[in-house]
C-alpha cells in the first residue's frame, strides 16, 4: 500500500512538469514580460526603463526556456521557466506580479473556500441521498417519473440563475440574510447560509438523479429480492440493505472531489464576496496575474492527483477484493 | 416536529432556518453584513471596488483608487482647499507656499522675469506640529536604539502583521523625510512610475538613479548615504528642491502623494529579514502623518483606517464656494478634523450586492472609489436637465446626491497620420467634422452614462482655467448656439461636409467604395449595445463602421505604434492646469515621435500649436496665458482632432446620515471632512431591514406538502404489501 | 446580395450532412435501428427531439449569411456593386425585421412608452420631462387604452394564421406517417405549438416589443432568438472539433498499447489535471491575441467574431476531450481482446482494416452518447464563460452575454427583468430538451442500462 502511494506520487512528477510547461507556453504567448510590466505599472508615463526595472526586479529578464548565453546545464536552468517552476515543487509560490506573497495568500484564502465548499458538499450529499431515497421508494410509479423530470429540469437551469435568483429573492427582496460578504468576527454562518443553500439547490438535480440510479441498481439486486421474500419491511430494505451497499459507489464517486474542495467555487465565491481561492483565481485571470495562475494551476493539479489516489484507496477500503499493487 | 414548524408562529419559522439565526436576532437586522464596530467609535462604512489596491507605496502607486487610501494616510507638501472652486492650492504638510528663487546657469539668483532662468529652487518648511502615526518602526528601547531590528528571518517570525508589535513610537516629521521620499522615487529598484517623468525636471535625479542601479540589494539601502544634487536639507524643518528651468506646474505636483514624507526608519523597518514573505512591506502598510492610519489591510476583504492620534491640529474651513453655506456644507466650520474615528472599506465586486447593501444602509456612501458612473451604480438615477433624478426607492430613503464634474476627459481620437481620415487638408478636416457631427455625443451620454457627463467642446474640462462657458465656449464647427444652449449641427450639414470631402452619401466619389472607418476599442470597456448604437449613428450619413476590439495590452501596443484609425482614450488630470490637458496634443508627445509612451496618441502635429504650447508651459497664470490657451483650443477645433470627447461626472449618493459630501475632483484627502450621524444611521438601518418572514412559512409549507403525500403513499403501499 | 460563408456556417452544415449520411448508412443495421426506435417510441423522446430540431432549424437558417448590396447613387459612374459590411442571415429576414426596429433605450415588454424620462414637448409645445412614446410600438393605436384589446385581437388572428401554417406543415407528415408505430402525435402537437408561437411572435413584434428592449434600444426577443445559433453551434461544434483527436488517440492507445498507450494516458491525465476554467481562460486569451495581431485575415467584423467563436469551440473541445478519449481507450482495449479481432490478427489482416472494420464501428455508440451528453453542458458553460469574460465575442449575440449584461440591470429600480427572462427561457427550453433526449439515448445505447432492464 505504502509503496503504491509512493509510486503514484512519483508518477505525478512528469504530469506536474507537463502542466507547468503548458501554462508557461500559454501565458507567455499571450503576455510577454513586457506586457506584464506595462499592465502592472499602470497607464501613465510608462517608460522603457521602468519596464526593464520591473522585469529585473521580478525575475523576468531572462530567456524563457533556453538560455543560449549560458554554459552547459545552465542553458536550461538559467531561464524564467526553470526559475519559476522548480520552486513550485518546493511549494514556494513566490510573489504575485503585484508583489504579494502567494503562499501566504493561498494559506489564508483556503479557509473561507473550505468554509463554503465543505458544508455545501456535505449538506448536498445528505439532501441528495434523502431525496433520492424518497424517489426510490416510489420506483416505477408516476411519482418517480415526475421526480426524474423535475431533476432534469433543475439540471437544465444555468448555475448563474440559481445564484442571481437566490440573491435577488432571499437577500434583496426578503432581507433574510446578508447579500454577500464574509468576515470571521462574529457570526460566520450568517454569510454561509445563502451560498450553501444555492449550492445545494443547484446540485439537487444532477445529484439526486445520480443517486437514484445507484439505488435502483442496488434495488434490482438479488439480495434485495431475497430480503423482501424474507418479509423485511420496505423501510428496513431501504435503510438496511440498499443504502449501505449503494454507499460504496457513492463514496468512491465523491472521494475524487474532496481535495478540490480546497479550491472553492469560482462563481459562488465571486458572487457572494467570499475571499477564497475561487475568487482569487478569477481575479488573477482578470488581471492576468501569471504568477498566481501558475500557482493555482499547480495546486489544482496536485489536488486532482491526490483525488485520484484517494479514489483508488477508497476502492480497496470499500471492496476488500481490490488490491493495490 | 413537522406540525410545530408549520404552525404560524414566528419562533417556529425562525427555527426553520436554524437556531443560529435566533441568536443573530439580538444584534440588529439579520442581514447586517458588517462586523460589529468597536463601541464608541464613529465608523464610516464604505467599499473598495472592484479590486483591492495593488500598491500603497506612495512611490509606486499611480491609480486613483489607491490614492483614495494614500491621501488619508500621508500628507504631501501641498493640498487643495476642500470647498473652493476653481481648485485652490494650499500648503498641507508644509507651513507655507514654496519660496521659489530663480537662478541662472552660473548659479546667481536672478529676477523671475529674466530670460536666462536655468534653475528654480523651491524652498519648503515642514509644519512644526506634523507628527507620524504611532508605529513600531519608531519604537526605541532604553538606549534609543530601534526596538524592532532583526538579524534574521527566524527572529521576526512571531510578527505576522503590524498589530503584532506591542511597542509603538512616533516622532515629528522632518525635512529629511521629504527628501528621502524623493530619493525613493529615483531609486530604480522601486520602479516608480514617476521616475522617468520627474527626472526631466529634478536636478540630479537621473544621475542618482544611475548610481543606485549597481548598489547591491541585500536588505535595506539607506538612501541618506547618497546625495542628489537637486535636494538639500537646510535644517530640521526646511528643505530645497532644485528643478531645471522654469516649471510653474511643479507646485501642483507637490500636492500628489509621490512627494509625501517617508521616514528612513520606516523604510528600514520594512526591510527587516523575513518581513517580505509575510507581506510586511511599505507597499501594504503605509506609515504617514495624515489624519488616518491603516490598522488593517486585508486585500481579500477589507481595509480599515483609524484616526491618527498624533494628527496635527487641522480645522474645517471657515469659508467655501458660493452656495456651499446654503447646502449646509459650512455647518462644521471650525471643527477639529477628522470628524469620524474609523473608516472601513470592504471589498465588493458584484454590482447587485454593492447596490443592495447601499440601499439597505450598510454602506454610507456610494461612489467613493468609482464615481458611480459607467455601469456601476448608474442604474438608479438619471441626470436630467434639472440635475439628478432619483428613483422612487432612493428618494424615499432620503438619499442625497453630490455631483461633480471630474477634471478629466474621455475621448475617441483620430490618428492624424491615417491615410484615410488623417491629414491637414481642408477635405480631411471636413471629413472628420462630418463624423464629429454624426456622433451625437449628448445622446450617447444620455443612453450609456445616464447623462453623467458633459459633451466636450474643447480638451479642457470645466473647473480648469481655459474652460469657457456659454456661447463663446462652443465648438463652432460642430455646434450652433440656439436659444441659449449649444445645438449640434444637423445631419444634413454633416452629409454636405461629407460630399465636400469627396464622399457623397458616404461613398468614395471616384471609386464608389463605401467609406469604412475602423474603431479600436478595448474589449472590456465596450458593450455590443454601444457598438450597435454607433453603427446606427454613423449609418445616418452612410458611413460603415468596423470595430477592432483588443485587450488593454494590445490596445496600448497599437497606440504606441500608431497602428490605429480611431482610438479611445481618457485622461484624468494630475493637477488643475490647462497644460495637463493641452499636452495631449503636443507634437513631441506623440509616441511615434518621442518613441516613448507619449500622451499625444492622435499624433497631432501642428508647428503653430507646438510653439504656443512651449510658450504657455512656462508662463504664469494670467491673461497672456489664457490667450495662448484659447488659440490652441481654436487650432484643435479647426483640425477636428478628436471624434468626440466628454467630461465625466462623478456622483456621490449619500445616505441621509452622511454629511459634508462635496466632491473634490483632484484631491482625495476629503475623508477627514466627512461627518456621520450615528443615531440616525442605526434607526434607519433597523427600519429598512425588517425581514420578510412569509417565505419561510411558504417554504416550510411546501416542504410539508412534498413530504406528506410521500408518507401517505408510503403507508398505503406498506399496507398493500402487508395484505399481499 | 453576396453570400457569406463563415467558418462556423460551413462547419455546422458539414456536421448536419455528415450526421445525415451517418444515419443513412446505419439504416440497414438492425441493432442500431432497434435502439433508435426505442428512443423515439416514447412520447417524451418525440417532444424533446422536435424541440431540438426546431432549435437546429433556427440555427441553420441563422447560418445562411449574406451581405446586402448597396445601391449606387446616380452620380456614380461605376457599375461595380458594393456590399454592406453588416452581415444578414436568412433568419433575420424571416423574422420580418424584428431586429431592425430600434428604440432609444430600455422599454418594458409590450410597453408603449419608453422606460426612461426624456425632455419632450407636450401638446402645447412646452418643454416637459416625461416618458416619450416608443417609435415602433403601438403606432397604430389611437389611444393607449386600446392596447389590451388590440393585443388580444392580434393574437387571435396570429393564432389562426399559425394553425393554417400547422395544417400545411403537418398534413403531409400525417399522410406519410399514418399508422407508424411511433408516437408522431406528440411531435405534431409540439410542432403546432412551436409554429403557432413563431407566427405569433413575428406578427406581434411588428407592433410591439414582446420582450421589451435593452439599453441600446434593441429588441430583446430578437436577441434571445439570435442566441439560439450561438448555443446550438457551440454545443455541437465543440464536440465535433474534439472528435478526431479523441477518437484517434483513444483508439490508438487501446489498440497498440505499449508506449503509445503511455503517451496518450500521460497527455490526458496532464490536461485533465489542470483546472478547466484556467486552461480555457488562458487559451481564449491566446486566441484573442492571435486574432488581434492578424486583423487583415478578416474582411468584416463578423468574421473576426466568428474566428473567435470557432477558437472557443476548439478550446472547449480540447479541454473536454480527455473523458471521451479515456472511454474510447477502455472500449478499444476490450474489443481488441475479443476472439474475432484476435482471429483477424492471426490471419494477418492489416491494422487499418481491423480498426476500420471491427474497432471503430463498435465505439460509435460511445461517441454518440458523449455528443448528446456534452451538448447541454456546453450550452450551460457558455454563460459561465461570458461571466468570467472569456466567452463569445460581445458582437455575437449569446445568452451568456445577455445574462452577463443583465446582472446589473437587476439592481435597477424598478427592476429590468426582461433581458434575463428572455435568455433564461430560450436557454432553459433547449437544455431541458437536450437533457431529456440524452437520457433516452443513453438508456437505449448504454449496455449497462440495457442489461439492467433485461434483468429487471
Amino acid at each position: 500500500m505504502f509503496a503504491y502511494i509512493v509510486r503514484r506520487l512519483i508518477y505525478a512528477i512528469p504530469i506536474l512538469v507537463g502542466v507547468n510547461l503548458l501554462t508557461f507556453t500559454l501565458f507567455f504567448v499571450v503576455n510577454s514580460p513586457d506586457d506584464m510590466a506595462a499592465s502592472q505599472l499602470g497607464d501613465k508615463y510608462v517608460t522603457p526603463e521602468a519596464i526593464e526595472n520591473w522585469k529585473q526586479k521580478n525575475g523576468y529578464d531572462k530567456p524563457l526556456f533556453l538560455n543560449p548565453d549560458a554554459a552547459g546545464v545552465a542553458q536550461l536552468t538559467d531561464t524564467i521557466f526553470f526559475d519559476k517552476s522548480v520552486r513550485l515543487f518546493a511549494f514556494d509560490f513566490g510573489r504575485s506580479e503585484s508583489g504579494r506573497d502567494i503562499t501566504t495568500d493561498v494559506a489564508t484564502r483556503m479557509w473561507p473556500s473550505l468554509a463554503v465548499a465543505l458544508p455545501t458538499f456535505l449538506v448536498g450529499i445528505g439532501v441528495n441521498i434523502c431525496v433520492a431515497l424518497m424517489v426510490v421508494m416510489f420506483r416505477g410509479t408516476r411519482l418517480d417519473r415526475g421526480a426524474v423530470f423535475v431533476f432534469v429540469a433543475l439540471m437544465s437551469i444555468s448555475y448563474l440563475f440559481y445564484i442571481i435568483g437566490g440573491q435577488f429573492l432571499v437577500a434583496k427582496t426578503w432581507r433574510l440574510v446578508p447579500i454577500s460578504g464574509f468576515h470571521t468576527e462574529g457570526q460566520v454562518w450568517k454569510f454561509l447560509i445563502l451560498p450553501v443553500l444555492v449550492g445545494v439547490v443547484a446540485g439537487i438535480g444532477a445529484g439526486a438523479r445520480w443517486y437514484r440510479t445507484l439505488f435502483l441498481e442496488e434495488a434490482n439486486q438479488d439480495y434485495v429480492r431475497t430480503a423482501r421474500a424474507k418479509g423485511c419491511s420496505e423501510l428496513s430494505i431501504l435503510f438496511r440493505h440498499i443504502l449501505p451497499n449503494a454507499l460504496i459507489p457513492i463514496l468512491t464517486g465523491v472521494v475524487v472531489l474532496i481535495p478540490s474542495l480546497f479550491m472553492g467555487s469560482l462563481l459562488i465565491e465571486s458572487f457572494f464576496g467570499i475571499p477564497g481561492l475561487g475568487s482569487y483565481m478569477l481575479d488573477a485571470i482578470n488581471s492576468q496575474d501569471f504568477a498566481i495562475v501558475r500557482s493555482m494551476v499547480f495546486i489544482g493539479s496536485i489536488l486532482y492527483i491526490i483525488g485520484l489516489l484517494l479514489t483508488d484507496i477508497s476502492y480497496t477500503w470499500a471492496d476488500p477484493r481490490v488490491r493495490l499493487s | 416536529m413537522l406540525f410545530r414548524l408549520a404552525a404560524p408562529r414566528t419562533r417556529a419559522a425562525q427555527l426553520l432556518i436554524g437556531a443560529a439565526l435566533l441568536a443573530g436576532c439580538t444584534d440588529g437586522p439579520w442581514n447586517n453584513p458588517n462586523p460589529e464596530s468597536p463601541p464608541g467609535l464613529v465608523t464610516y462604512q464604505s467599499v473598495m471596488t472592484p479590486l483591492p489596491p495593488k500598491h500603497l507605496d506612495p512611490a509606486l502607486s499611480y491609480a486613483s483608487d489607491e490614492s483614495l487610501f494614500l491621501m488619508q494616510i500621508y500628507e504631501p507638501p501641498m493640498g487643495y482647499h476642500y470647498l473652493k472652486r476653481p481648485y485652490e492650492l494650499l500648503p498641507l504638510g508644509v507651513e507655507d507656499f514654496p519660496q521659489i528663487t530663480y537662478i541662472n546657469a552660473e548659479g546667481e539668483t536672478i529676477d523671475p522675469e529674466a530670460e536666462d532662468v536655468a534653475y528654480s529652487v523651491y524652498e519648503l518648511t515642514v509644519r512644526a506640529d506634523a507628527r507620524y502615526q504611532p508605529h513600531p518602526a519608531f519604537a526605541v528601547d532604553d538606549r534609543g536604539a530601534p526596538r524592532y531590528l532583526f538579524a534574521d528571518a527566524s527572529e521576526s517570525r512571531p510578527y505576522r502583521q503590524i498589530s503584532d508589535f506591542p511597542e509603538l513610537g512616533s516622532r515629528p516629521v522632518a525635512a529629511n523625510d521629504y527628501v528621502y521620499a524623493i530619493k525613493r522615487l529615483a531609486d530604480p529598484f522601486n520602479a516608480s512610475p514617476m521616475l522617468g517623468f520627474m527626472a526631466q525636471y529634478i536636478v540630479g535625479m537621473e544621475d542618482f538613479s544611475a548610481r543606485l542601479k549597481d548598489v547591491p540589494r541585500d536588505g535595506w539601502v539607506n538612501l541618506d548615504d547618497y546625495t542628489m544634487d537637486g535636494l538639500q536639507v537646510v535644517d530640521d524643518r526646511t528643505f530645497r528642491i532644485t528643478i531645471k528651468g522654469r516649471y510653474p506646474q511643479f507646485s501642483y505636483w507637490l500636492a500628489m502623494h509621490f512627494f509625501s514624507p517617508i521616514a528612513p526608519e520606516v523604510d528600514r523597518f520594512f526591510h527587516n529579514p523575513g518581513f517580505l514573505d509575510r507581506n510586511l512591506t511599505l507597499d501594504w502598510w503605509p506609515v504617514g502623518s495624515g489624519p488616518f492610519m491603516m490598522v488593517k489591510n486585508d486585500p481579500n476583504s477589507e481595509i480599515v483606517l483609524e484616526r491618527n492620534p498624533n494628527f496635527r491640529e487641522d480645522y474645517f474651513p471657515m469659508e467655501g464656494a458660493p452656495g456651499d453655506a446654503e447646502q449646509g456644507l459650512l455647518e462644521d466650520a471650525g471643527k477639529r478634523l477628522p470628524l469620524i474615528d474609523r473608516a472601513v472599506f470592504r471589498l465588493e465586486k458584484e454590482v447587485l450586492s454593492l447596490w443592495t447593501k447601499f440601499l439597505q444602509g450598510y454602506y454610507d456612501r456610494s461612489g467613493e472609489s468609482h464615481g458611480n458612473t459607467n455601469r456601476v451604480f448608474d442604474q438608479a438615477f438619471v441626470v436630467g436637465p434639472n440635475g439628478v433624478e432619483l428613483g422612487a426607492e432612493l428618494a424615499s430613503h432620503g438619499i442625497t446626491v453630490s455631483p461633480d464634474v471630474k477634471p478629466a476627459i474621455y475621448y475617441y481620437g483620430f490618428n492624424m497620420r491615417d491615410p484615410v481620415l488623417g491629414g491637414y487638408s481642408e477635405e480631411r478636416r471636413k471629413l472628420r467634422r462630418a463624423l464629429q457631427i454624426a456622433f451625437d455625443t449628448e445622446e450617447y451620454l444620455n443612453i450609456f452614462y445616464k447623462g453623467n457627463g458633459i459633451a466636450a467642446q474643447s480638451p479642457i474640462p470645466p473647473g480648469i482655467p481655459g474652460f469657457v462657458e456659454g456661447e463663446a465656449g462652443i465648438n463652432p464647427y460642430v455646434y450652433d448656439w440656439v436659444d441659449g444652449a449649444p445645438k449640434r449641427k444637423s445631419i444634413e450639414h454633416a452629409r454636405q461636409l461629407l460630399t465636400e470631402a469627396g464622399y457623397p452619401n458616404g461613398r468614395d466619389a471616384r471609386t464608389g467604395e463605401p467609406l469604412k472607418i475602423f474603431i479600436d476599442v478595448q474589449s472590456q470597456a465596450i458593450s455590443s449595445t454601444s457598438m450597435n448604437w454607433m453603427d446606427r449613428a454613423f449609418g445616418r450619413i452612410g458611413v460603415q463602421v468596423e470595430y477592432r476590439p483588443a485587450d488593454w495590452n494590445r490596445t496600448r501596443e497599437k497606440l504606441l505604434t500608431g497602428n490605429t484609425q480611431i482610438f479611445s482614450h481618457g485622461w484624468l488630470a494630475d493637477y488643475p492646469d490647462p497644460e495637463n490637458f493641452l499636452f495631449l496634443l503636443y507634437g513631441p508627445e506623440s509616441p511615434l515621435i518621442c518613441k516613448c509612451d507619449g500622451a499625444n496618441n492622435a499624433s497631432y502635429e501642428r508647428p503653430e500649436y507646438d510653439e504656443l504650447f512651449r510658450q504657455m508651459r512656462i508662463l504664469p497664470p494670467g491673461e497672456e496665458r489664457d490667450a495662448l490657451v484659447a488659440r490652441m483650443v481654436d487650432l484643435y477645433r479647426e483640425d477636428a482632432v478628436w471624434l468626440f470627447g466628454y467630461y465625466p461626472k462623478d456622483i456621490y449618493l449619500n445616505n441621509p446620515w452622511v454629511h459634508n459630501n462635496k466632491r473634490h475632483g483632484i484631491s482625495k484627502n476629503t475623508l477627514k471632512y466627512v461627518r456621520i450621524d450615528d443615531d440616525l444611521r442605526e434607526r434607519k438601518r433597523e427600519e429598512w431591514n425588517q425581514p420578510v418572514i412569509w417565505p419561510l412559512y411558504a417554504m416550510s409549507a411546501l416542504l410539508v406538502a412534498l413530504l406528506l403525500p410521500g408518507i401517505i403513499a408510503y403507508r398505503r403501499r406498506l399496507r398493500a404489501t402487508a395484505r399481499q | 446580395m453576396k453570400p457569406v460563408i463563415l467558418w462556423s456556417d460551413a462547419l455546422i452544415f458539414l456536421l448536419v450532412i455528415s450526421l445525415a449520411l451517418f444515419f443513412w448508412r446505419l439504416r440497414n443495421d438492425p441493432q442500431t435501428r432497434e435502439r433508435w426506435a426505442e428512443v423515439f417510441s416514447s412520447r417524451l423522446g418525440m417532444v424533446a427531439f422536435t424541440v431540438i430540431a426546431a432549435y437546429i432549424m433556427v440555427a441553420l437558417l441563422d447560418s445562411l449569411h449574406f451581405r446586402r448590396a448597396l445601391e449606387n447613387p446616380e452620380s456614380l459612374a461605376t457599375e461595380e456593386v458594393f456590399y454592406d459590411n453588416k452581415v444578414t442571415s436568412v433568419f433575420d429576414v424571416l423574422t420580418g425585421g424584428m431586429g431592425e426596429r430600434f428604440e432609444r433605450t430600455y422599454s418594458a415588454p409590450f410597453a408603449l412608452l419608453s422606460f426612461e424620462k426624456e425632455n419632450i414637448k407636450d401638446a402645447d409645445g412646452h418643454d416637459i420631462r416625461d416618458f416619450p412614446p416608443l417609435r415602433h410600438a403601438g403606432q397604430h393605436l389611437s389611444h393607449p387604452d386600446e392596447r389590451a384589446g388590440d393585443i388580444l385581437g392580434k393574437s387571435v388572428r396570429a393564432l389562426l394564421w399559425g394553425l393554417l401554417l400547422c395544417a400545411l406543415v403537418i398534413t403531409p407528415q400525417w399522410l406519410l406517417l399514418r399508422g407508424s408505430r411511433f408516437p408522431w402525435l406528440a411531435s405534431w402537437t409540439t410542432q403546432a405549438v412551436i409554429l403557432c408561437s413563431a407566427v405569433w411572435m413575428v406578427s406581434l413584434s411588428r407592433h410591439y416589443h414582446i420582450l421589451g428592449t435593452d439599453q441600446g434600444g434593441a429588441d430583446v426577443l430578437f436577441q434571445s432568438l439570435k442566441g439560439i445559433r450561438t448555443g446550438v453551434l457551440l454545443g455541437t461544434l465543440a464536440t465535433l472539433v474534439m472528435l478526431p483527436i479523441a477518437v484517434t488517440l483513444g483508439v490508438m492507445a487501446g489498440y497498440f498499447k505499449g508506449w503509445v498507450d503511455d503517451v496518450v494516458q500521460y497527455l490526458y491525465t496532464t490536461l485533465s489535471s489542470i483546472p478547466g476554467i484556467l486552461l480555457i481562460a488562458a487559451s481564449v486569451l491566446l486566441f484573442q491575441v492571435y486574432i488581434d495581431l492578424n486583423p487583415d485575415f478578416f474582411a468584416v467584423g463578423m468574421e473576426k467574431a466568428d474566428a473567435k467563436f470557432i477558437a472557443l469551440c476548439f478550446i472547449l473541445g480540447v479541454t473536454s476531450w480527455s473523458t471521451l478519449c479515456r472511454l474510447i481507450r477502455a472500449e478499444t482495449l476490450k474489443i481488441s481482446q475479443l476472439g474475432y479481432v484476435q482471429a483477424a490478427h492471426a490471419f494477418g489482416v492489416s491494422h487499418t482494416r481491423i480498426l476500420g472494420r471491427h474497432v471503430l464501428p463498435n465505439v460509435v455508440h460511445i461517441i454518440l452518447i458523449t455528443f448528446v451528453l456534452d451538448f447541454s453542458a456546453l450550452v450551460l458553460a457558455e454563460a459561465v464563460l461570458s461571466y468570467i469574460g472569456v466567452g463569445v465575442d460581445p458582437s455575437m449575440g449569446s445568452w451568456g452575454n445577455m445574462i452577463n449584461g443583465a446582472r446589473s440591470e437587476l439592481s435597477r429600480e424598478p427592476t429590468i427583468w426582461w433581458t434575463l427572462t428572455g435568455a433564461f427561457f430560450f436557454m432553459f427550453v433547449l437544455v431541458l430538451a437536450a437533457n431529456l433526449f440524452s437520457d433516452l439515448v443513453r438508456d437505449a445505447f448504454d449496455p449497462r442500462t440495457s442489461l439492467r432492464r433485461a434483468s429487471a
